[in-house]
């Protein structure tokens, strides 16, 4: 399986965490990182650049932190101007296909925060609804979110732990050892147009 | 001198230094040495080309003023206080222990105590044209061996006057005096008085009066004056000093000290330099066919016992000196072989003291073929020290190289600093990026400098400026300049001897754009064109468009037509031989327009062109 990484930051320098995510999976074969504030500093993202980008990857991974309980302006614009009616969606629109999506997040507060009773009110996985129902709509599998809570808090044998998981949760579903099917976010169904026939292989028709 | 024989001696001269340089520069044996061996062989004592070296060697001593001035140059005030210890300490110690030791020596072999003296003293100097061409030539100028080497010398330079005071004190006779008769007329605390007042001027006007008169004569354009007016500099104070009996050398050296914080320091540097260059070849040359090989025929011991004896007593001086001032030992033998030579200074020296009668004709003659002799091997003797010595005494891991080197730490280089440079220049430096701006507008610059812009005067056509600009440490070059031929230039040869250098340059229009491009500029942009995207962008929002849509259409626009013009480079490359640079561009503009067409209908901007986005 061949994995794309958008990864989304705007002030790199900064992060903590979401760097040593990026750290760990740099150099992998059949990973490819793409820094999107990097490739479009003015935001003018090139549509047919990233279609061209997506179909020759099977699972698309959008990493970046949470940002006002979503993602940063860039990843939005990137939904918007990519995912074309015709293309992604609509009549026509079947390129992603049997495609799968996965959200690797790194969020400031603690995971108690996110919770029904908690400060955040919500639970992560209720927040990223638009990614759920867009991977929905586009005929895609969409995998149990990654997260990494409270990162700053951690320390770096923590912080470096968290980073290894992430490395060997992409290693293991581009070897095949793990099944993507095995790690559909909790409570969601493949949409119709998901190509049932072929799981393993999941290329657009 | 008739002109003929005028004409015919500088023939000689030149084409002995244009034969003997370039074929010792290419066996590695340095230039200096073969400008000694060229004099040599074109000297009385093998061709006989030459006439009375004496005439010619006055003269080109000039050439070591002009290399003071150029030293001068190089060593803003600051720098040379940082030398202060080694100046004085240092090179105190050199004069005062050579001379002892070697006047002892002297008198073994039965000269007088004042004859000792005077040849201790005489042997004691060094020979700054030899030791500084040689350093600059290896590179070594700004190690620590070499800037001691320098303080050295500097303080020899400075010795020199009050042993030339000093010695007729020794003497029965009076003085023979180059000075003026008003000036040797004065009393001794006049003189005192008369010199402080000629040093204090040369600071004064160096600070005050040079700056402006440089500004104003750059503000003229015509480049022969400003190089007129740099040799008028080096000559007058040249005379001046000679006037009141200092060391003309060490006049143009504090003048050019004084300038050293100039922006006009590296102009300056450039026009100099080739005069300093020849004059020096000149001086070598005449010192070389000035060693009297019959003296060496008539007393071949004495004079091999004198050339061995004083350079292994100085060699032992300063390496000992090296010792007590922790030098590393690779720096210490590089220091003693650069310094071990006897220098022009000797000749001065033993001339006078024989004037005074202190010394014999037979000593005399000894003591200046004894001093051109070492002069001449010198080269060999750091030769042997950097091929023999260095690789053995040198540490494995040579870190202090990399902290020699003058750390300006320039990143940016930008040619040009009119309407184009200035914005590149403010947005580099309100963050924080080191960079150097070369232009030839003398008003705008002064305006800068005092804005704190690291601003020089100059035309980056040059490379020898760009490099004192800091060409091999940047990483960037801007090429902003307002004048498309000479920007094709620059670029060329700034990619050819730069490479390391990533090159952004400012293009005319979309056939200068191509022509840029073509040599291998990697990033070029039209000047006008970002400006009249802008505009097109706020004509079509103030016909209607949404400005969003607007500022969209304008980015999709501009990216489009950056593309067309990379990809047509290519395809100019040999139309651009055949037709003339105005049909050209009509014919550019058709191609243009016919791709417009097509290309901007499909690159239309879709995004979110989806209205039934929500209801699918």
């Amino acid at each position: 399986m061949r994995i794309l990484v958008l990864f989304a930051h705007p002030r790199l320098r900064q992060s903590v965490v979401q760097r040593a995510m990026l750290a760990a999976i740099k150099g992998l074969d059949d990973v490819t990182i793409r820094d999107l504030y990097a490739d479009y500093p003015d935001l003018m993202i090139d549509p047919r650049r990233e279609q061209a980008d997506l179909l020759g990857h099977d699972l698309l991974v959008l990493q970046h932190p949470l940002y006002w309980y979503s993602s940063p302006a860039i990843v939005k614009e990137w939904l918007d101007v990519v995912l074309e009616e015709g293309w992604a969606y609509g009549s026509g629109g079947d390129r992603l296909h049997g495609k799968f999506l996965l959200n690797a997040i790194s969020t400031g507060g603690p995971q108690e925060a996110y919770h029904g009773k908690g400060r955040n009110r919500f639970p992560v996985r209720t927040l990223l609804a638009p990614f759920d129902q867009t991977a929905y709509l586009c005929g895609m599998g969409w995998l149990e979110p990654f997260v990494v809570h409270a990162g700053r808090k951690l320390d770096s044998a923590a912080l470096s732990s968290r980073a290894e998981r992430y490395r060997d949760l992409l290693v293991g579903l581009r070897d095949g050892r793990l099944d993507p099917h095995h790690h559909l976010a909790e409570g969601y169904t493949l949409p119709p147009s998901f190509p049932h026939a072929t799981p393993q292989h999941a290329d657009a028709v | 001198m008739p002109f003929d024989e005028l004409l015919t001696g500088t023939f000689v001269y030149l084409a002995a230094a244009v034969i003997a340089a370039p074929v010792f520069a290419r066996l590695g044996l340095g230039s200096v040495l073969g400008y000694l061996v060229a004099g040599v062989v074109i000297g009385p004592s093998v061709l006989g080309l030459t006439g009375e070296g004496a005439d010619v060697l006055h003269f080109a001593e000039f050439g070591v003023t002009v290399m003071l001035f150029l030293v001068g140059l190089e060593l803003q005030p600051d720098k040379l206080w940082a030398l202060r210890k080694s100046i004085f300490g240092l090179g105190s110690l050199q004069v005062v222990l050579t001379a002892l030791v070697i006047g002892a020596a002297a008198m073994q072999f039965g000269l007088a105590w004042q004859g000792a003296l005077v040849a201790g003293l005489a042997l004691a100097m060094s020979s700054t044209a030899i030791v500084l061409q040689s350093l600059n030539e290896r590179g070594l100028f700004n190690t620590s061996a070499g800037r001691s080497s320098f303080a050295v010398l500097l303080f020899q330079d400075v010795a020199i006057i009050p042993m030339l005071a000093l010695l007729p004190l020794l003497a029965a006779l009076p003085a023979p005096t180059e000075e003026s008769a008003v000036f040797a007329a004065l009393p001794a605390w006049g003189r005192a008085i008369v010199v402080l007042a000629v040093v204090a001027a040369i600071v004064l006007a160096g600070r005050y009066l040079m700056q402006p008169l440089f500004r104003w004569i750059a503000g003229t354009g015509i480049r022969e004056v400003f190089v007129a007016f740099a040799l008028l500099i080096v000559v007058g104070i040249t005379l001046l000093m000679q006037e009141v009996g200092l060391s003309a050398a060490l006049g143009t050296f504090l003048a050019g000290v004084v300038l050293a914080d100039s922006e006009y320091r590296h102009e300056l540097e450039m026009d100099l330099q080739p005069f300093k260059g020849l004059l020096l070849a000149v001086f070598f040359i005449a010192v070389g066919s000035g060693v009297d090989f019959a003296l060496l025929a008539r007393m071949p011991v004495a004079l091999l016992v004198t050339v061995l004896g004083f350079m292994a007593l100085k060699l032992a001086v300063l390496w000992l000196l090296a010792v007590v001032f922790r030098m590393p030992r690779a720096d210490a033998s590089r220091f003693s072989f650069s310094l071990a030579q006897g220098g022009e200074f000797a000749f001065v020296l033993v001339a006078f003291a024989h004037g005074l009668s202190l010394i014999g004709v037979d000593e005399a003659g000894l003591l200046v073929a004894a001093v051109a002799i070492s002069m001449a091997v010198s080269p060999l003797l750091m030769l042997a020290d950097d091929k023999l010595l260095q690789p053995r005494l040198a540490p494995r891991e040579d870190k202090r190289a990399a902290d020699e080197i003058d750390a300006q730490g320039t990143e940016v280089i930008i040619a040009g600093h009119g309407r184009f440079g200035m914005t590149i220049v403010r947005l580099l430096q309100a963050n924080g990026r080191s960079t150097v701006v070369l232009d030839h507008d003398a008003e705008q610059i002064e305006a800068l400098r005092r804005f704190g812009f690291r601003v020089y005067y100059g035309d980056a056509t040059r490379l020898d400026l760009l490099e004192a600009a800091g060409a091999k440490d940047a990483k960037v070059f801007v090429l902003a300049i307002d004048d498309r031929d000479r920007a094709l230039t620059i670029a060329t040869s700034v990619l050819r001897h730069f490479p390391h250098l990533r090159v952004f340059a400012r293009a005319f229009d979309r056939v200068h754009a191509y022509q840029l491009l073509n040599l291998g500029v990697h990033s070029v942009h039209r000047e006008m064109f970002g400006t009249s995207v802008d505009v097109g962008r706020e004509v079509l929002t103030t016909l209607g468009a949404h400005p969003f849509e607007a500022q969209r259409a304008a980015a999709l626009f501009k990216a489009h037509d950056e593309r067309v013009v990379r990809e047509s480079a290519a395809h100019q490359l040999d139309q651009s031989k055949l037709i003339d640079i105005s049909r050209q561009s009509r014919a550019e503009i058709a191609y243009v327009l016919a791709h417009d067409v097509g290309e901007a209908k499909r690159d239309a901007d879709r995004a979110w062109d989806t209205p039934e986005r929500d209801e699918a």
